[in-house]
């Protein structure tokens, strides 16, 4: 077993470092540089002084040595030139100017622990991106406990008694859920339950049922600090009955196979009772497959997350992606991409590991 | 439900009829059946697959699923009607009253369940038990159904164990809580001859020791003169004799009952003096069933006029028998003590030069200790150890033994689809060993052709049967033109004996006979010389497997082709073959002619091989051996001999020679060799297994 992980680890590094190259190379095209040393200089720069302001940080050097310096295998850029007043002066990539000379670290990339800074925020990005992904961390976990135990519980029922009016209206319905995107749900949850005009609220205000002025709160941006069912109802309903449908319909095939085995048979004729019958013998086999899609869910998840909480204006993980992408802040998008890579493939590990336990068949002897 | 003394019949079968309502129509699949089974009987169910008996079975159990409805009839059980049961009383029969055993043991155990806890479950249900008391139980139904170590086993999930294993334990479930009736569906199709003898021999002493009442389905005759008093014959979903089984098997009055006789091949049969006589046409569909007689489309005593009138035939008795009845309107007149009148007699093939040679064929295979995390460590399996053969043009060679013995291993080193580790393959002297079928020539792959042994799955559902020969016409490079090709189709066609417009018709349209015969005429498209027969009628039918069998013997006379039929099945193997070839994990322990095989001297695995296959003739006596344990695994083979775990010899030979050393391959006839250490007097002490007691 710890073999098995060791070795998944290593391929997940190489798979994490190819993944990442890519994002580099893209966002490391000259079309974007040269956005990048307007947005920072200024619009109406000639291509020469586009070129100027780039050189010196190492911005023209050869894509290799641009990733290895940013990955901190190669050494940092040091340009020796003159300010303004025309005195010598020396600029690094790992350092600043008044950093005394016997301070100045030679490499400074992700491997030192150093993200680089944000154009957007003007911060770290490691400390910006351990904050979103703290807060974005809380929405999911909120998201994973709501939408597993509805899932597997509507799959469940449905496929326990394959075609009756149970599995009908549960089928319809994880249908309806699975077909409608955050953005239509979320748009419809917010003018039908966080309205003060439209909606069911100004109706329950007038009943005197709820004290504020609608059900629940169309933004979520205090919920980063303070969640409460109010503010964060909404956001995690979104989300998780999105998500929802998929994994109960893939619970709902494996329930109903289940239920036609052998074995399944077996138990009923030994006289075990319907309920038993369920718990006991179908549940674990069934759940074998929809564990896979759960965990391949997370990632799918991580998509739904930019949507819901630009439109709750959640200031999450999402939230941030959407304003480094927006903002061409490159070394952002960066951290944000290698983590959600690193996101993906810790599930899809546990994901293994996962079925291994559930599956007796194939557990290590 | 409470023990109660009731002295009737364990079970009342009267004039069931079974329906399965489809969306558009109603499909009738058991009519008119009555069945008794007294105290302690056992009674066996028997017909081809779709006659209805499992349908029975599950009838009882009131299990018919959501489509499936009893319309007519009644089922008893000690006294009881079981269709008048609510569910909660019909939970406390099953599994306590009425058990079941299952065809498929692997599929009727829940995998990711341990053993002990599906066991355990049966009486804690039922009886209340505590969770160790049931422990306790369950540990000595383990015991009692001969499982070695039944601690570990109540500890281990069902992969762990072998078939025979898992099939001891659903028996073990079924026998938790002593229940009054067994119902067995065909328990050991799925399983190997000699495990199947250990399992029935078990199945007949627990009967005994508990008393158990049993309906035994099967399709096969011989298993169920082994283990059965009584005997029920069903065909298209009607009972059509019924008798006790020195009745039914000595005097039978059915049509039906007689052409399944003569379709089996019984010791005595032969291809060429005496074929198998195959029942002419299909079994009708359900809601295809003639009018009258259901079996009389097919029936060599037809009376138009008077079998085919619309109404039903219902059974009558046999006079002086007991309880002995045919649904039959001619039995008393048709002569049953006729002879067979003989279809012409056939003149064997000339056995010719040498075709294939194999001399020291080895396979090994490296597999890692542990597929999914792989590690480092390798273990080698010897599928095939020092294989050497000759066959001759025009011969049929069989090649016998259980499953993990290495016979498809060797069928696939033949084909191409792997390459030999060592020795080498000749064919028209040419070495084929080394090369794998995409770089081998077409004329190499047309002469190689295999038959194999589930038609269902090796033809293409979406293509019709015509264009998938033509498809193995291209690629052997037969033919210029399409038309040309198509012409040699239908002729391949005719060949195999099926109407030439089957050759527009889907796969799916096909019955599992024609399937099969669709995959001969594809084995044939190129001339094969050679042709592999990879248990080619064991999916099928037996009425269909006589058919099948006559026309692969009938091929290979008009082409003089070699073929290599490999099977488990010995009765089939005695009656067409012409050499045999015993096969043990990966070794060959017997190589001889087929009468120098049956006859002793044996080698010890061919005996109790022979020993293990249930005849279907009473007057048959048979040497009883039964062999403990299961086949080793070629990954781990025992040293010495292999067959040394299981040999009932083993005590003869001096030494411990067995344990120790592999014996050396000996001569004892002309084109006889043996594989075993025992001396040449006790080789000569070996009696026949199998005996026609004198009448």
């Amino acid at each position: 077993m710890g073999l098995f992980i060791l070795r998944r680890l290593g391929v997940m590094l190489l798979t994490a470092l190819c993944l990442t190259f890519i994002v580099f190379f893209l966002t490391n095209l000259y079309p974007n540089l040269e956005k990048l040393a307007k947005t920072q200089g200024n619009f109406r720069m000639s291509d020469a002084e586009v070129a100027s302001y780039l050189e010196p940080r190492g911005y023209l050097d050869p894509m290799p040595v641009k990733f290895g310096r940013w990955l901190g295998v190669v050494p940092g850029w040091v340009t020796e030139g003159t300010d303004s007043d025309g005195n010598p002066r020396v600029t690094g990539r790992c350092f600043t100017t008044n950093t005394p000379d016997e301070e100045r670290p030679t490499f400074c990339g992700v491997l030192q622990g150093d993200w680089g800074s944000s154009t957007v925020f003007k911060d770290e990005v490691s400390n910006i991106v351990s904050v979103r992904l703290a807060a974005t961390g809380k929405l999911m976990g909120m998201v994973l406990l709501v939408m597993i135990p509805m899932a597997l519980i509507v799959g469940v029922l449905a496929g326990m008694r394959e075609g009756s009016k149970m599995d009908r209206s549960l089928s319809t319905f994880s249908i309806a859920t699975t077909a409608t995107p955050e953005y239509v749900s979320g748009v419809i949850f917010i003018a039908f339950l966080a309205s003060s005009k439209n909606g069911i609220s100004p109706w329950l205000v007038e009943m005197g049922w709820i004290d504020g002025k609608t059900l629940f709160l169309g933004s979520a941006t205090k919920a980063v600090a303070d969640a409460s069912f109010w503010n964060f109802f909404l956001p995690v309903m979104t989300i998780s009955l999105y998500g929802m449908g998929y994994i109960a319909r893939m619970t709902r095939a494996s329930m109903t196979e289940v239920m036609t085995a052998q074995y399944i048979r077996t138990a009923r004729l030994k006289g075990v009772d319907f309920r038993d019958i369920v718990i006991k013998h179908a549940l674990r086999n069934a759940l074998i497959a929809p564990f896979t899609v759960i965990m391949l869910q997370v990632p799918w998840l991580l998509n739904g997350v930019v949507i819901v909480e630009t439109l709750f204006n959640y200031k999450g993980f999402g939230w941030l992606l959407v304003q480094a992408a927006a903002n061409n802040d490159i070394e952002l998008l960066l951290a944000v991409s290698v983590v959600s890579v690193i996101v993906v493939l810790i599930t899809q590990l546990i994901s293994d590991i996962g079925y291994v336990f559930l599956n007796p068949r194939i557990r290590i002897s | 439900m409470t023990e109660q003394d009731y002295d009737g019949p364990i079970l009342e079968i009267d004039q069931l009829s079974i329906s399965f309502f489809t969306r558009l129509r109603e499909i009738p699949a058991v009519m008119d059946f009555s069945v008794t089974v007294q105290p302690g009987e056992a009674v066996g169910l028997v017909g081809e697959s779709g006659c209805g008996k499992s349908t029975v079975a599950l009838g009882v159990m009131q299990d018919l699923g959501k489509n499936g409805r009893v319309v007519g009839g009644s089922i008893k059980f000690k006294g009881q009607d079981l269709g008048q049961m609510s569910m909660e009383e019909l939970r406390n029969i099953r599994g306590s009253e009425i058990a079941m055993i299952y065809q498929e043991p692997m599929a009727s155990l829940n995998p990711a369940m341990k053993i002990g806890k599906q066991l355990m479950e049966v009486p804690m249900i039922h009886q209340n038990m505590s969770q160790s008391d049931a422990y306790d139980r369950a540990l000595q139904v383990v015991t009692d159904v001969k499982l070695p170590d039944p601690k570990r086993i109540l500890n281990s999930y069902p992969h762990q164990l072998s078939g025979g294993q898992q099939q001891r334990i659903v028996i073990a479930m079924a026998l938790m809580s002593e229940p009054s009736l067994l119902i067995l569906d065909e328990p050991t199709t799925a399983l190997d001859v000699t495990v199947e003898a250990a399992v029935v021999e078990l199945v007949k002493d627990l009967g005994k020791k508990y008393g158990t009442s049993m309906l035994f389905i099967s399709h096969n005759l011989g298993l169920v003169l082994e283990t059965c008093d009584r005997i029920c014959v069903m065909y298209s979903g009607e009972a059509v004799e019924t008798g006790s089984i020195e009745d039914v098997f000595d005097k039978m009055q059915h049509p039906y009952t007689q052409a399944l006789f003569r379709s089996i091949p019984l010791p005595g049969a032969d291809k060429n003096a005496r074929p198998l006589v195959a029942i002419p046409g299909n079994f009708p569909l359900p809601h295809e069933r003639p009018n009258g007689c259901n079996f009389g489309p097919r029936c060599d005593y037809f009376e138009a006029g008077r079998c085919d009138e619309d109404t039903r035939i219902r059974m009558a008795p046999v006079e002086g028998d007991d309880r002995h009845a045919s649904r039959c309107l001619k039995f008393n007149e048709i002569d049953w003590a006729a002879p067979l009148a003989l279809a012409q007699t056939k003149t064997k093939g000339e056995i010719g030069e040498v075709v294939l040679s194999m001399k020291n064929l080895k396979k090994y295979y490296e597999v890692a200790a542990n597929a999914m995390f792989g590690g480092g460590e390798t273990k080698v399996v010897k599928a095939n150890e020092t294989l050497s053969f000759e066959a001759r043009e025009s011969e049929t060679l069989a090649i016998v033994g259980e499953s993990g013995c290495g016979k498809s291993t060797f069928a696939k080193v033949l084909m191409g689809l792997e390459t030999a580790t060592e020795g080498t393959i000749t064919m028209n002297g040419k070495d084929i060993q080394d090369v794998p079928i995409e770089s081998r020539d077409t004329k190499t792959i047309a002469d190689v052709q295999m038959v194999f042994q589930n038609p269902f799955d090796t033809l293409n559902p979406s293509m019709t049967v015509g264009r998938q020969i033509i498809r193995a016409l291209e690629i052997f490079k037969i033919g210029n033109t399409e038309a040309e090709r198509r012409q040699r189709m239908l002729e391949l066609l005719d060949l195999v004996k099926l109407p030439r417009e089957f050759a527009d018709r889907m796969p799916r349209q096909l019955s599992g006979g024609q399937k099969q015969r669709v995959g001969i005429a594809r084995a044939f498209a190129g001339d094969a010389r050679i042709v592999v027969a990879d248990e080619p009628v064991s999916a099928l039918d037996v009425s269909v497997q006589a058919a099948v069998t006559d026309l692969l013997m009938e091929i290979q006379r008009e082409h003089k082709t070699t073929l290599l039929f490999i099977s488990h099945d010995l009765s089939i193997v005695r009656y067409l073959s012409d050499r045999v070839m015993v096969m043990y994990l990966g070794h060959v322990v017997e190589l001889g002619t087929t009468d120098q095989v049956f006859s002793p001297p044996y080698h010890p695995y061919t005996e109790a091989l022979l020993s293990a296959v249930p005849i279907a003739d009473t007057s048959i006596q048979k040497k009883h051996i039964v062999l403990e344990g299961d086949i080793p695994s070629a990954m781990n083979p025992p040293p010495g001999c292999p067959f040394q775990t299981r040999c009932g010899w083993k005590s003869q030979v001096p030494n411990g020679l067995c344990d120790k050393e592999v014996p050396p391959v000996r001569q004892l006839a002309e084109g006889h060799q043996v594989k075993c250490h025992l001396s040449d007097e006790k080789l000569a002490e070996m009696e026949p297994v199998i005996k026609i007691a004198a009448e």
